[in-house]
């Protein structure tokens, strides 16, 4: 009897089965479901970390490596870093991005270039994915009705119209200006933009001098000798130049070797400034004067961020790079903050409403507008001297007065 | 200093005379580097009848050496190319005897599969090793120039253009003087006549294959004065070794080292009187002239 009701007792029947298979299933899996809340945010960096670009990925991940240090002093929460590397390429930056994604990222931060950016960005769209741009500025990528895509960075446009302002104050500081330049750029995206901006932007701002010679070139090149002969030829004052870093530096041994000084270098984009190019070429990297988006240098997370660089990579000059690399990283750990949660509709939504006013960047902070720009970001005028990045422009931002002319190359000591 | 300028000769309106010298200059000096690279190609060609389709891929392979011996003892390539070569020369004959030989004898599209694998090979392996990074050779010469007048020539591109013209004399008084060049190019007019007197074909095929990829590592050391070393340089450099070759004519020694010239002299000029980045554009466009009208190549003998 008793054996019976023992037996009965524990006999497994078809509903019971049922019911222990669902607790067992809701069991088994809630905690999954407890640890995947906990879960920080997956961020994937896509950067050009080999390549042609490599340098310049190279240094924009310096600021990938102080940022989470910076951002618990700030209070901002934890996340997780996926490095990803467009090997300087549009396809492969394509294929990363999509990666990254599958292996889990819930935002993309990237990638420096404006051809790859804009291959990442149909990506985030097309994935729904947020993607914060660190450094591209193709106007077209904020002009696509994207949802996804934010910038903290100048357009074009916005590169040459504070270019074009910052020149004039130099040219007032110094008592001087070129009366001719000569236009030298890299014939890829950034560069085509740049070019096509000049024409539509300079002729509004009544600049003081005319461009004798635009000269394009293949950003790989390998050879720019014929490139610096054709623009010496022109005698024109200055040198107006759209380079990246490794053009910057053959263009600088070809003017050292073609005994050519131009009055001044005014550089509208990347190269001159990096530290690559400064401790490769030495003596002969002082003077070229830099229009570049920059950070400024009074701002408290300025110094903060200029501290925490030294500290991981000392001998390393604050730069662009790393100002807009972290304020990408600076723009996703806010919104995850506010959002509190990895849903990337959830990010997006906190990514639009972002009003960071303690920031690095020249400019009232960060905002983006409907289109998914900061519309608001200001660049700064920057020269090359000593081996340091000295601010000359814009006065609120200004270190010292910019030195004109550029020092003779045959007579650097 | 406006006034002065126009004062000068010129042949457009905004390019004085001496500056397409000074360009000519540096293509010529350019051009020299590039014949000296494709010196190996026609010279393999010329003896062997194989196509070497991983040609860019050594000469790659042995700028990795000049990067490396001269980051680790200081030597300029100048001086490195002759163990570089050398090297290369070892490393081409046991390429041929041990790999290539057994091909010689196959059909040709067998050839170039195992060619453009074998290079292949090398990129990829030169990518494993150093990375897809620029490595630059910084001497101390680097930024000096020699002014000779109006004209002012990259002491550099002097150095290289120089050790070019060096090397290929060393070849051709090899291939005219020696008792082995002179086998060689017995080898090379007839091969069964070759076998007949007795001469060890295949020996001399091996030699002939190691002086190829000696010649490509003698320029690979002199280019690293010229431009950063990259593992993706392969392929283009094997594109403007056949486009140099084909100019020239595929098998002439002589007519390698012109359209080494040709090639670096058009692509300059054509760079600074039209535009820079299409003056590639010119140097094919010659190519396409020579096949068209002299399909033979400009020094080459037309086959029967």
């Amino acid at each position: 009897m008793t054996r019976k009701s023992s037996s009965n007792a524990t006999r497994l029947t078809r509903r019971t089965f049922s019911a222990t298979l669902g607790a067992s299933f809701v069991a088994g899996v809630a905690p999954f479901n407890i640890v995947r809340a906990q879960n920080p945010l997956k961020v994937g960096v896509l950067l050009p970390r080999s390549g042609f670009e490599a340098g310049i990925g190279e240094d924009c991940q310096r600021a990938v490596d102080v940022s989470q240090a910076i951002f618990k002093e700030m209070g901002l929460p934890y996340f997780t870093i996926i490095n990803g590397d467009t090997e300087s390429n549009v396809d492969t930056a394509r294929a990363r991005a999509e990666k990254l994604i599958g292996d889990g990222a819930q935002a993309l931060v990237g990638t420096f270039d404006s051809g790859q950016t804009a291959a990442v960005a149909q990506v985030a769209e097309q994935k729904g994915i947020p993607f914060v741009i660190n450094i591209a500025a193709a106007p077209q990528i904020t002009e696509q009705g994207y949802k996804f895509v934010f910038r903290n960075f100048p357009t074009a446009p916005m590169i040459l119209r504070d270019a074009f302002t910052d020149q004039k104050t130099v040219f007032a500081e110094v008592g001087t200006a070129p009366k001719s330049v000569v236009f030298m750029h890299v014939n890829d995206t950034f560069g085509t933009a740049m070019s096509k901006g000049i024409g539509a932007v300079m002729p509004k701002f009544n600049m003081p001098y005319t461009i004798a010679e635009e000269i394009a070139y293949d950003p790989t090149a390998r050879d720019l000798s014929v490139e610096v002969a054709k623009a010496k030829a022109t005698n024109a004052d200055a040198l107006l130049v759209v380079s990246r870093l490794n053009d910057a530096m053959l263009l600088t041994r070809e003017l050292v070797k073609q005994r050519w000084t131009p009055q001044a270098i005014l550089s509208m984009g990347p190269g001159y400034y990096e530290d690559q190019y400064i401790k490769t070429l030495g003596k002969y990297a002082d003077g070229p004067i830099n229009f570049a988006p920059w950070f400024d240098p009074h701002k408290r997370l300025t110094k903060l961020l200029a501290s925490e660089l030294a500290k991981r990579h000392p001998g390393v000059n604050l730069n662009t790079n790393h100002v807009f690399t972290f304020e990408a990283l600076l723009v996703v750990a806010d919104a995850y903050n506010r959002a509190k949660s990895t849903d990337p509709n959830e990010l997006v939504d906190a990514i639009r409403k972002t009003n960071i006013t303690d920031n690095v960047s020249i400019g009232p902070g960060i905002q983006f507008d409907a289109k998914g720009q900061n519309d608001k970001v200001r660049q700064g005028a920057f020269q090359n001297r000593g081996g340091k990045l000295v601010t000359v422009a814009p006065p609120e931002a200004a270190e010292a007065k910019a030195e004109w002319p550029l020092p003779p190359y045959q007579s650097r000591a | 200093m406006a006034a002065a300028a126009v004062s000068k000769p010129r042949l457009s309106p905004s390019v004085p005379i001496e500056v397409y010298l000074n360009v000519a200059i540096g293509g010529v000096l350019t051009g020299l580097v590039y014949g000296l690279m494709a010196l190996g190609l026609s010279v393999i060609f010329g003896v062997v009848r194989v196509v070497n389709f991983a040609h860019g891929e050594m000469m790659t392979l042995a700028m990795f050496m000049a990067v490396v011996l001269f980051s680790a003892f200081h030597l300029d390539p100048l001086i490195l190319l002759v163990p570089i070569a050398a090297v290369m020369f070892a490393l081409g004959y046991v390429l041929q005897r041990g790999l290539i030989n057994p091909f010689i004898t196959r059909p040709e599209h067998s050839q170039f599969l195992l060619l453009v694998a074998l290079g292949i090979i090398i990129t990829n392996s030169l990518l494993i090793i150093f990375g897809p990074d620029a490595r630059a050779v910084q001497t101390s010469y680097a930024f000096d120039s020699i002014q000779i007048g109006p004209l002012i020539v990259d002491t550099t591109k002097v150095y290289a253009g120089v050790a070019a013209i060096v090397f290929a004399i060393a070849l051709f008084a090899f291939f005219r003087f020696t008792l082995i060049g002179k086998a060689i190019r017995a080898c090379a007019d007839n091969y069964t006549g070759a076998l007949v007197v007795g001469l060890d074909v295949k020996r001399l095929y091996a030699l002939t294959f190691g002086l190829g990829a000696a010649c490509v590592g003698a320029a690979g050391a002199i280019l690293t004065l010229l431009i950063d070393t990259t593992p993706m340089l392969g392929p283009s450099y094997t594109l403007l070794a056949f486009v140099i070759v084909i100019t020239g004519g595929l098998g002439s020694m002589p007519g390698a080292l012109l359209g080494g010239v040709l090639i670096g002299v058009t692509e300059a000029l054509a760079g600074l009187r039209f535009t820079p980045s299409a003056k590639s554009m010119f140097a094919f466009a010659i190519l396409v002239l020579v096949l068209l009208f002299r399909p033979q190549g400009l020094l080459g003998r037309r086959l029967a």
